[in-house]
């Protein structure tokens, strides 16, 4: 194709330009959607974010208030740094459990793989309310005093966000040659060798990956505090208290926009070690 | 002899985790079927709460527009998706990585980003918030799942067959629809699968996208429940499970003959 573009020039870009067009016209509507629900609205979160409270979008005046917010102010800083602090447990616990299922269930029969894969995605298709619900449930039932209490929150964060954790770890897992754990044992690692020198450093992208989908997430959901913490508050709360009812739409913008930061961060972290290991698939070549 | 008990420990690690998984799920069914109003006493049997629940006029309008929603949203942004994975292949490389990355924003921002952002878009814009919000958010949030669902398998399509499709006199609509879109039939159907489920489920960006409507979907209804919880809400909970269920178990089965052909 590309060759004969070389040969042709005179020919080619006629059809060319003919094919984008046709091409083109499907993918309007996805341009539309990108642009219009994608981007603007960042557009739009980035200019309130700056923007003095209680003026349009569209007059500016110009400040850093809501970013200096998060320095400033007490209830702001403690429930920010209690909603880290809880979901960073949560993360590491969902980890300590969520590494271990992904590698059993890596390197079991292929048919049993399946169905324990779908076993750990079906609680996913249940709504997230009605799981932390039936919880709820349990705690009232076994442990009434948990309810309101951080150990409370972090199981409960476990328990929602743990397939994030077990699902990206598997996905690396699975595609590890397993000749690479025969070659580790005639080189004379043992099993703990093994894991940590060669397992661990390969599937780091997926443990990446799921710190990335169990932390945030965690730190900002609205859901958890509500059922099992007693209708506590978290930083998920307080955004949805100062937008919905108040209309703030300066404080919101700022904690996205630092949210968006961090994950791009981590993102740009991921594919860091993704190319490193030379196992990144969807690279176009 | 440690190789036994080290598979021994990872079978029962595995048992557990299971279990606590399910456990919660399970007692959720089961006090559906209670007849008292305790979620935690057993008092009997009975159907009464799932009576209650059909005859729950504001959770019966929930489950209407939940499927309203997601029908109406799924539809749009398979469509799009699709469109959009086929003429992604053929656009060039820049604007191509461009447009792969702005689709990845939603997929890995916490919901919450999300949300905010359609907040303050409505908002600047003056829309009112509603039906109409609630269908735009979740197409534009399931349309980057379509794509990349449906891209990798168009990619892999044999670039020679729309040009044979071509040759042999198919106009480019007839090539689209006769010979690329059967191809990657599979793809489209696991991209709206997936689009259903994301909009069946969601809460947090519907919930900002309808505030100050009332327009509820289920979990909506649920979050903004103000009297205590009642066992309709089991009843409704037992329903779903029941129908994901039944998926599930179809999905493993077919995966199960396939298996056996090959």
């Amino acid at each position: 194709m590309q060759k004969s573009q070389a040969f042709l020039p005179k020919e080619k870009p006629r059809k060319t330009h003919k094919k984008l067009t046709t091409e083109g016209i499907l993918g309007i509507p996805y341009y539309i959607v990108l642009i219009g629900l994608i981007v603007i609205p960042i557009l739009m979160m980035i200019l309130y974010s700056f923007q003095r409270e209680g003026t349009s979008v569209f007059i500016i005046s110009f400040t850093f208030e809501h970013y200096t917010r998060f320095l400033s102010e007490r209830q702001f800083v403690e429930l920010t740094i209690e909603s880290l602090y809880l979901a960073g447990i949560a993360t590491l616990v969902t980890l300590m459990i969520g590494y271990p299922m992904a590698y059993l269930i890596s390197r079991s029969k292929p048919r049993t793989q399946l169905l324990m894969i779908l076993l750990i995605n079906a609680p996913m298709w249940i709504n997230m309310l009605l799981r932390t619900r039936a919880l709820q449930q349990v705690f009232e039932m076994l442990a009434p005093n948990l309810l309101g209490s951080n150990i409370g929150i972090i199981i409960g964060m476990t328990y929602i966000f743990l397939p994030f954790m077990i699902l990206p770890i598997y996905a690396v897992l699975s595609k590890i040659d397993p000749s690479y754990f025969e070659s580790a044992a005639d080189l004379g690692a043992n099993k703990f060798q093994t894991i940590t020198k060669v397992i661990i450093p390969l599937s780091l992208s997926g443990i990446l990956s799921g710190i990335m989908m169990v932390f945030l997430p965690a730190a900002t959901t609205l859901v958890i505090p509500k059922y099992l913490g007693n209708n506590r508050y978290l930083i998920g709360n307080l955004i949805e208290n100062a937008m919905i009812q108040q209309g703030r739409f300066g404080y919101g913008s700022a904690i996205a926009i630092v949210l968006s930061v961090i994950i791009m961060g981590f993102v740009y972290l991921i594919k860091k070690v993704d190319r490193f290991q030379g196992v990144n698939v969807d690279e176009d070549l | 002899m440690s190789m036994k008990t080290s598979n021994l420990f990872g079978k029962g690690f595995i048992i557990i985790v299971f279990t606590l998984t399910y456990l919660p799920i399970l007692s959720l069914v089961i006090f559906s079927f209670n007849s008292g109003r305790s979620l935690v006493r057993w008092s009997g049997f009975s159907l009464e709460w799932y009576v209650k629940l059909f005859q729950s006029r504001e959770i019966m309008t929930a489950v209407f527009i939940t499927f309203l929603v997601a029908i109406i949203s799924t539809a749009i942004s398979t469509v799009i998706g699709t469109f959009a994975a086929i003429s992604l292949t053929k656009t060039k490389k820049a604007l191509r990585e461009i447009s792969l990355s702005a689709n990845n924003i939603p997929i890995v921002n916490p919901e919450i980003v999300t949300a905010i952002a359609f907040f303050v878009l409505f908002g600047a814009f003056a829309i009112e918030r509603g039906m109409l919000t609630m269908i735009l958010a979740h197409i534009a949030f399931s349309t980057p799942y379509v794509v990349i669902t449906v891209y990798p398998k168009v990619r892999n399509l044999d670039p020679n067959l729309a040009h044979a499709a071509h040759d042999l006199g198919a106009t480019p609509f007839q090539a689209l629809y006769k010979v690329i879109l059967p191809q990657i039939k599979i793809g489209i159907i696991a991209g709206a699968a997936i689009a259903f489920t994301m909009s069946f489920d969601d809460f947090v960006i519907s919930y900002f996208a309808v505030s100050g409507s009332a327009i509820k979907n289920i979990s909506i209804y649920l979050y903004t429940l103000k009297r205590g919880v009642e066992p309709t809400i089991n009843a409704l909970s037992t329903l779903i499970i029941l129908v994901i269920g039944t998926k599930i178990a179809y999905d493993y089965i077919r995966s199960g003959k396939k298996h056996t052909e090959e």
